[in-house]
């Protein structure tokens, strides 16, 4: 017996990229980087991604569920993204119920209150990480040294809910960011480039962020040219500075190993909902950001600004995609 | 006695602001008032306030104009209960003129009951949008049961029934024509409810081809033609069309030796079609198998 | 390096299943169906009558008004009816339907015309009077198109051999094959139009033909045809993306190519037109590509106009398994622009390039998910226009609002769709809003 023929309407053929496959695709991207993550940090790393990610979907959940929606965007893969993405910017002692809090914040503040997936202005994850860091300013700048112990916690990881908790590990330290501005005292750019540094989970090995990165500009998972672009603007700017005076500015190749800066050149940034989606206005946003996180870490008041800097980039985004509209095909002038 | 005086001056600066701007706003509304007719305000009370547009006019508020103005009956509102027609007209001395109740009126009978897919569409559940694609229905003209139609009215007045056919609530219908905008295929029409004979099928084929696609077809038979009254109905393009400038003529006759029940009379109030008997009886209540 | 235009996509080719299959001539069939809107225009009016016995090539429908064109029987027959009957684009048109004559030996006289005697008003009326049209999708009529008004100047005279459409390579075997008809035709249309240059303008997979045609360009040095190899992307063979990439200008917004002096023509109408002129042989037959997953035995046919889908699809061997599956379609066109059929008893017409018949291979079960504003959309439209934004207002339905975001100079090329990640389906809801826009200027 046949079956009914199908009508539908052209294109019949698809581009094999699909948005589930682009949210796997930097999931798949980031296991290296937890897997150094658990490396350096052991099991608090593995269990901090374990709750932001629980948090993140729970939070989905609910808010799909007052929409009366289908699940189906559990499914996309967005929300896994994000709560490890939020994981990846905390310090490994960081207490677990802020954490939780934390995924909340991302996904219901950061994505659903905004109307869900796509809709959103700043990046989840930051938004989350924001989150935290004006509620817990002391608990998310306490670092802990990478000291390759799997099977012991760290920081205040274990802390009740609605206590800081008594940090378990004797051994912390700032990190090469904060060594810089509040002791100008610089970090061996091999130790950055390996990770052996203290951090948060997923900013100390800029070696391996940089490999990753590589992998999904090819495989045109994100936008190449938002990654470059920050790396490039950082790259001049601190040299200029370097050359006006070595003793007070860090050198290019600190500015781009320590931090968050790759993670959130690689990472951050690139998220599709939250960059312009102009080809030109990809090359301004990468501009701004890394004018911005230069700006904030040689004359802020915090040692890191690449969140920030992202966060502040996000909400020019809508502007950036206005005033960088192609001149349609045919037509003499813009618009 | 320094934060006495603040404060006192803060009263009185802010009371100053207050009162100056306020006599400034006093003089503008004196100065700049715009004469209006107070019947505007007055008709537009008792007008529905639905704002359909049904009238022609963008909202209420400018069919109130346009009738203070003379310029149209108050029976062109559609939506108004008699009543409140009857009240405008006598408030501003006029007659109600026509308010024969017109209601949407779908020519199309296909439900999936009845009428054969031939192919499954895939796309945006729309009519609109499966109209582009060709829709998918053996019949071309039919209706597509996306309920484009249902999604366009503002009165609930359509309800698709369990064959994917909108069905008309004729007493919440009020003519406002959203639903004739929006078929994709052009099934409904805004009918006077004394259009008792109704055609239910824009098919243009003919014969027996047609009816494989769907079984309450117009087959353009004529023996509606041939049975009415002199020129009540016409054969035009493989499909019966009723002149209703003839419409005292109409009577049940006509439909009766119709062979697929195209062509049917409809009950005042809207409640009920009636078949002529030589119509096939479609006992089917389920729809038609899926695979061609 | 290749010539081509900005943006654009590179779907899949699957073009080796049939790239390599000379041309075969499909045996007469017993029913043919002539609609008689094939082209873009007016439909024509039927000349003939029920039971009125048809010559193979005659006339059997005049153009009913200057856009439109004359039909003519693609067989020896009897017309069996002129009627209301499917045609491919989903709508019942007036049809002739004709019955071959099984003992007639379907032989076609040859009659050349001294097309060189002609005046360019007469050139026109003949292509008019022989049924030609665009034979890349679109089929509109090839008089108008060639009739280049005294204020207006045919500067460059581009034939286009792109196929840029993934599946169809009917125009890929004409060019291999017809070398010589299409150069007749270029020497042709010179004549008439006297273009200061003429290009021919080819994707560079297909090899062959580009190698055939230079051969036979340098048999004919006077014609001074330069033949230009352009990128494979899609979609090439647009028009507007054909002149962007072969001279580097663009054609102005609400203007038609000949106001900047170019006249693209299809390289299968460029042959047909010489076949004309050389054989008297009218519009009745064009090179089809069936193919497809789900198709036995893909090939490139010549078809008579009016052969049902059904025959075509039984001549190449018919389905693979005649369960269709999930995603299953049969197509009229390329995968990108052209139409899925509902029914297999359609005709083939003067615009049908190629038949598909495409199964879960091709067509894989595809969500929809929200837009991620990507901008990949932004990076495949060939006109630079803004699909995502243009999506979102079509979702809220400000049909309105869309023509300030240039929907109209959308040609819907969908490009936009097959990169979206998101599947969402941009093109239909541009032509949902086209539509609706064209009613409502109506109403």
């Amino acid at each position: 017996m046949k079956k009914e023929l199908i009508l539908s309407t052209s294109p019949f053929l698809h581009d094999s990229a699909t948005t589930p496959w682009i949210m796997f695709q930097v999931i798949y991207a980031l296991i290296p980087i937890i897997a150094a993550a658990a490396y350096f940090f052991g099991m608090s790393a593995l269990l901090l991604i374990a709750v932001t990610v629980l948090a993140c979907l729970v939070t989905e959940r609910i808010f799909t569920a007052a929409k009366q929606e289908e699940p189906s965007s559990l499914k996309d893969g967005s929300a896994v993204l994000t709560g490890i993405l939020l994981a990846l910017t905390l310090p490994p002692g960081f207490p677990l119920w802020m954490a939780f809090l934390g995924g909340l914040a991302a996904i219901g503040m950061g994505k659903m209150i905004w109307g869900g997936l796509g809709q959103n202005i700043f990046n989840p994850a930051l938004l989350g990480r924001a989150f935290l860091q004006s509620s817990f300013p002391t608990a998310i700048t306490t670092w802990s040294v990478p000291d390759g112990q799997f099977f012991s916690f760290r920081g205040t990881n274990l802390a009740l809910p609605f206590f800081q908790g008594e940090s378990l590990d004797s051994a912390t330290s700032a990190t090469p960011l904060a060594l810089m501005k509040f002791q100008q005292e610089g970090t061996e750019w091999f130790k950055l480039l390996m990770g052996n540094t203290s951090g948060s989970l997923g900013e100390t090995s800029a070696a391996l962020l940089l490999l990753v990165g590589v992998y999904l500009g090819m495989r045109r998972v994100f936008d190449w040219r938002i990654p470059v672009s920050i790396i490039l603007t950082v790259t001049v700017l601190s040299s200029i500075f370097y050359v006006i005076n070595a003793e007070r500015f860090p050198s290019p190749d600190f500015m781009l190993l320590s931090g968050g800066l790759l993670l959130g050149a690689i990472f951050m940034a690139t998220d599709p909902v939250t960059s312009p989606y102009t080809p030109k206005g990809v090359w301004y946003f990468g501009f701004g950001i890394g004018f911005l996180v230069v700006l904030i870490r040689l004359f802020g008041g915090l040692p890191e600004g690449v969140m920030y800097a992202v966060l502040l980039m996000n909400s020019v985004t809508p502007l950036l995609n206005k005033l960088t509209r192609k001149r349609v095909y045919g037509h003499l002038k813009n618009g | 006695m320094t934060a006495l005086a603040g404060i006192a001056t803060a009263g009185l600066f802010m009371g100053g602001l207050g009162f100056s701007l306020a006599a400034l706003l006093a003089y503008a509304n004196r100065k700049l008032y715009v004469e209006e007719d107070p019947r505007i305000d007055a008709v537009e009370e008792m007008l529905p306030h639905s704002n359909c547009g049904a009238c022609g006019e963008p909202g209420c508020r400018s069919f109130a104009e346009v009738l203070v103005n003379k310029e149209a009956e108050p029976g062109k509102c559609t939506v108004n209960t008699v009543e409140m027609t009857q009240s405008v007209a006598d408030y501003l001395g006029v007659d109600v003129g026509d308010h024969d109740k017109q209601v949407a009126r779908l020519a199309c009978a296909g439900g999936s009951h009845v009428a054969y897919f031939r192919a499954k569409y895939e796309g945006l559940k729309s009519c609109r949008a499966a109209a582009v694609a060709g829709g998918g229905k053996g019949c071309t003209w039919g209706c597509l049961g996306l309920a484009d139609c249902e999604t366009s009215c503002d009165f609930d007045a359509i309800q698709m029934n369990k064959f994917g056919l909108p069905v008309v609530n004729e007493n919440l219908c009020v003519a406002c024509s959203d639903c004739v905008d929006s078929c994709p295929k052009d099934l409904f029409s805004l009918q006077p409810v004394s259009h008792q004979l109704w055609v239910a099928c824009k098919s243009l084929g003919f014969g027996d081809e047609v009816e494989a696609d769907c079984e309450v077809v117009c087959t353009a038979c004529e023996r509606c033609a041939v049975d009415a009254p002199e020129g009540l109905i016409k054969i035009r393009n493989n499909l019966a069309i009723i002149d209703y400038e003839k419409n005292e003529l109409a009577s049940k006759v006509a439909i009766e030796r119709c062979p697929t029940g195209a062509i049917v009379w409809l009950k005042k109030g809207g409640d009920s079609i009636i078949k002529g008997t030589g119509a096939k009886k479609v006992i089917r209540m389920e729809p038609l198998p899926r695979v061609a | 390096m290749l010539l081509t235009f900005t943006n654009g996509v590179h779907p899949q080719e699957f073009k080796s299943w049939t790239n390599n299959s000379p041309v075969e001539r499909l045996p007469f069939f017993a029913d043919y169906v002539i609609p008689l809107s094939q082209h873009i225009g007016a439909p024509s009016k039927s000349l003939v009558r029920k039971g009125q016995y048809v010559a193979r090539g005659e006339k059997i429908a005049e153009p009913g008004a200057y856009v439109s064109v004359a039909y003519h029987s693609p067989v020896d027959g009897v017309v069996s009816a002129v009627e209301l009957a499917e045609h491919p684009g989903g709508k019942m048109v007036p049809s002739i339907k004709i019955k071959a004559d099984p003992f007639s030996s379907q032989r076609l006289e040859k009659k050349p015309i001294d097309w060189k005697s002609l005046t360019k008003k007469e050139f026109a009326d003949h292509l008019q009077n022989s049924g030609m049209v665009g034979l890349g999708g679109a089929a509109f009529p090839s008089h108008v198109k060639f009739a280049v008004p005294d204020d207006k100047k045919c500067d460059y005279l581009i034939i286009n051999g792109c196929e840029c459409e993934p599946f169809l390579t009917a125009d890929h075997r004409v060019m291999a094959e017809y070398p010589l008809e299409v150069m007749r035709g270029i020497e042709m249309l010179q004549y008439f139009l006297t273009p200061k240059k003429t290009f021919i303008g080819i994707e560079a997979n297909k090899k062959d033909a580009i190698n055939i045609l230079q051969l036979e360009a340098n048999k004919h040095p006077e014609l001074a045809v330069e033949i230009v190899s352009l990128e494979v992307k899609y979609p090439q063979g647009a028009e507007k993306m054909l002149i962007s990439a072969i001279l580097t200008n663009e054609v102005p917004s609400g203007t038609i190519p000949l106001d900047g002096g170019y006249l693209v023509s299809n390289v299968g109408t460029v042959a047909a037109i010489a076949e004309y002129f050389d054989s008297g042989k009218p519009l009745i037959e064009r090179v089809v590509t069936v193919s497809g997953s789900n198709i036995k035995r893909p090939a490139n046919l010549l078809v008579p106009i009016g052969t049902s889908m059904q025959e075509l699809l039984n001549a190449c061997g018919g389905f693979k398994s005649s369960d269709f599956g999930d995603s299953a379609r049969i197509l009229l066109g390329g995968p990108m622009m052209g139409m899925a059929q509902k029914s297999l008893d359609v005709p083939v017409v003067k615009g049908t390039s190629g038949v598909l018949a495409l199964g879960v291979l091709e067509v894989p079960g595809r969500n929809t998910f929200q837009c991620i504003r990507c901008g990949r959309c932004l990076e495949a439209c060939p006109m630079f226009l803004n699909p995502s934004t243009l999506g979102l207002l079509a979702k809220k339905g400000l049909y309105e609002e869309m023509l300030e975001e240039n929907l109209m100079d959308c040609m819907e090329c969908a490009s936009c769709s097959y990169v979206c990640p998101s599947g969402i389906p941009l093109v239909q809801s541009f032509r949902v809003a086209k539509a609706v826009n064209r009613e409502r200027k109506v109403a």
